[in-house]
């Protein structure tokens, strides 16, 4: 991508000789060491952060993950492939994988059409824009704890709003968070509320920057409006469907403050996600150790899909 | 009807049925905003009462924000938020533009990997490192601390990338003329980098403050004392202890929400090109 950058340090390197007064100006060791020093000290403090809250838990993290460590400190000894071996069996993992794979299967496609449909609409460029632009994009500021305040009271069986218009068409309360049928729906349509306007945002850019010659000429040939948004308007777009899916798969998986906030996983661990099973692993039953197994496997997808992904987005030749 | 006629917004049919699906697409998404403020603004007995109504029987009051705003922890959790995710921002946006300004211009060795290896850490989780590091906190003393909360939320690899995807485009001639004049590496960043890339520290600083400010998992993790909980987390414990008190919930919800609100509308700008030009915050 961007690793491949001009190299212009040695054009002005010789006025090096206030961080390094042993340098003699021009001469090209000197003029390295000077760069050197100068380098190390911009990029020091983010790698002090870096290597202690980052590369120290991740290696940590995996020493951990071959012990039997626990909170209260006892079971620290090593294990081998014990905790791994527990989790390849234990139907739990499993199934807060699986419940997180399918959040974000049914879950991607609403937030990609529906954002899509926004913003081809307000890009039509009709009266409103200020409205419609706030109204799709103001969820994405709140934090989960109030989306789920918000949608925990419209879902509420009794006195939700939900149920209340539903019921206006005839239908019977559903217990939507309760039911587990419906659990997994509801916090997807909470999700999606909440989230989809960041989509749209990057869709309504994307529009932005089509030419507008493009339809021009295309209007020119007779082309109609829905001819025009299927050959011109959808293919300009491919970059940013792509884009926004890499992306949108890569949060989803990790999934956890909505679900927790709304269902705590429930009903009978129907919507646990596999971030919420390492939580409750690690932080309800204490078991570090196994916990960190967990985040390994858990880890190791997202790799597995996130390679998935660019080898998938490079073939087609879509990535930018 | 084309694109030319479209954009003097004729009233056809087409832009007709395009502006009611719009309408009903903001209906829809602000319908659970205005349920929130209409259950604020009840009596509790109206508020959780059947059939459920837009007007309540016994009128509207702010009873609920009273109680919420007397109880003064609304206060201290936002005044938390606020100071973590202010710190947050300075120290990451200050160490991710130094970073980013290093491997632009400078030639330091071991630039090259070591760029490689920050951009690869974009895809490590956070939520995979939560075990380790409350065990980190805890060897060093930082539960239930504000550096606690501030400390593991600093590294943003991302932030890195797109600043020096920035520092990339400035004109190299403008540094060089200042270091001809004597200038030192940190004068040039400071006095001619800086200035120069405002719109783009403005984007980053933007999404850093919101993802700090929204942030659930790890102030959750680290924090157990109800007075060094942020507004997020504080907020989650409220469902519980309130129970049955949907207008106070809600009017909770409410002013939860308002701070952000008003930080969108302030810069509303800055974020929509933010979004546009970087696709960042998808974390």
């Amino acid at each position: 991508m961007t690793t491949t950058l001009t190299n212009h340090a040695p054009n002005h390197a010789p006025k090096k000789v206030a961080v390094t007064p042993t340098a003699r100006p021009g001469g090209p060791a000197s003029r390295k060491r000077g760069e050197n020093l100068t380098g190390w000290m911009f990029i020091g403090p983010f790698m002090v952060f870096f290597i202690l809250f980052l590369v120290v838990p991740i290696v940590w993290g995996l020493y951990l993950s071959f012990t039997g460590q626990t909170l209260t400190g006892r079971g620290g000894g090593l294990v081998g492939f014990a905790n791994y071996q527990e989790a390849l069996v234990d139907p739990d993992m499993w199934r807060s994988m699986g419940n997180t794979l399918w959040f974000v299967l049914i879950s991607t496609v609403p937030l990609v059409l529906i954002a899509l449909a926004m913003a081809v609409l307000v890009n039509l460029g009709l009266p409103g824009q200020w409205l419609w632009r706030l109204s799709y994009f103001m969820p994405y500021l709140l934090a989960s704890s109030v989306v789920s305040l918000f949608w925990v009271w419209m879902f509420n069986p009794q006195l939700g709003l939900i149920n209340a218009m539903t019921g206006l068409f005839g239908a019977e309360p559903i217990a939507w968070l309760q039911d587990p049928k419906y659990a997994m729906l509801g916090i997807v349509i909470a999700t999606v509320w909440w989230t989809v306007g960041f989509n749209f945002l990057l869709y309504l850019a994307a529009l932005q920057n089509i030419p507008e010659q493009q339809y021009e000429a295309a209007a020119l040939d007779g082309a109609g409006k829905w001819r025009q948004l299927v050959s011109i308007t959808i293919p300009n777009l491919a970059p940013t469907t792509v884009l926004i899916l890499i992306l949108q798969i890569l949060a989803s998986l990790k999934v956890f403050d909505q679900i927790y906030q709304m269902t705590a996983g429930g009903p009978g661990g129907t919507t646990r996600s596999a971030v919420q099973y390492i939580f409750e692993v690690g932080f309800t039953g204490y078991r570090f150790g196994y916990s960190s197994a967990i985040s390994y496997i858990f880890f190791a997808l997202i790799v597995i899909i996130s390679i998935a992904q660019f080898a998938v987005a490079s073939r087609k030749g879509l990535k930018k | 009807m084309t694109a030319i006629q479209t954009r003097r917004k004729p009233i056809t049919i087409g832009n007709i049925a395009a502006l009611m699906v719009l309408g009903v697409l903001a209906v829809s998404w602000l319908l659970p905003f205005a349920w929130a403020l209409v259950t604020s603004l009840k009596t509790e007995t109206d508020a959780g009462s059947t059939p459920v109504s837009w007007i309540p029987p016994s009128g509207f009051t702010f009873d609920a924000y009273a109680q919420v705003l007397g109880d003064g922890n609304l206060l201290t959790w936002t005044f938390n938020s606020l100071l973590t995710s202010v710190i947050i921002t300075v120290l990451t946006v200050g160490l991710s533009a130094l970073a980013a300004y290093a491997f632009s211009r400078l030639d330091f060795s071991g630039r090259k990997w070591l760029f490689a290896v920050i951009i690869g850490s974009i895809i490590i989780p956070p939520q995979v490192l939560i075990i380790p590091l409350f065990y980190q906190m805890l060897a060093m003393d930082l539960v239930d601390t504000y550096w606690g909360i501030i400390l593991p939320q600093v590294i943003a690899p991302a932030m890195v990338f797109i600043l020096k995807k920035f520092f990339d485009q400035i004109p190299i001639e403008l540094e060089e003329a200042a270091r001809m004049d004597g200038a030192s590496r940190l004068r040039v960043f400071m006095t001619i980098v800086l200035p120069l890339s405002r719109p783009i520290l403005a984007a980053v600083a933007i999404f850093v403050f919101i993802a700090a400010w929204n942030n659930f998992l790890w102030p959750f993790i680290i924090t157990n004392d109800t007075a060094l909980m942020t507004l997020p987390v504080g907020l989650q414990t409220v469902k519980s202890a309130f129970g049955v008190q949907y207008a106070q919930n809600m009017a909770m919800a409410i002013l939860a929400a308002l701070p952000l609100i008003v930080v969108f509308l302030i810069f509303q700008r800055q974020i929509i090109r933010g979004i546009a030009t970087t696709g960042l915050g998808g974390q």
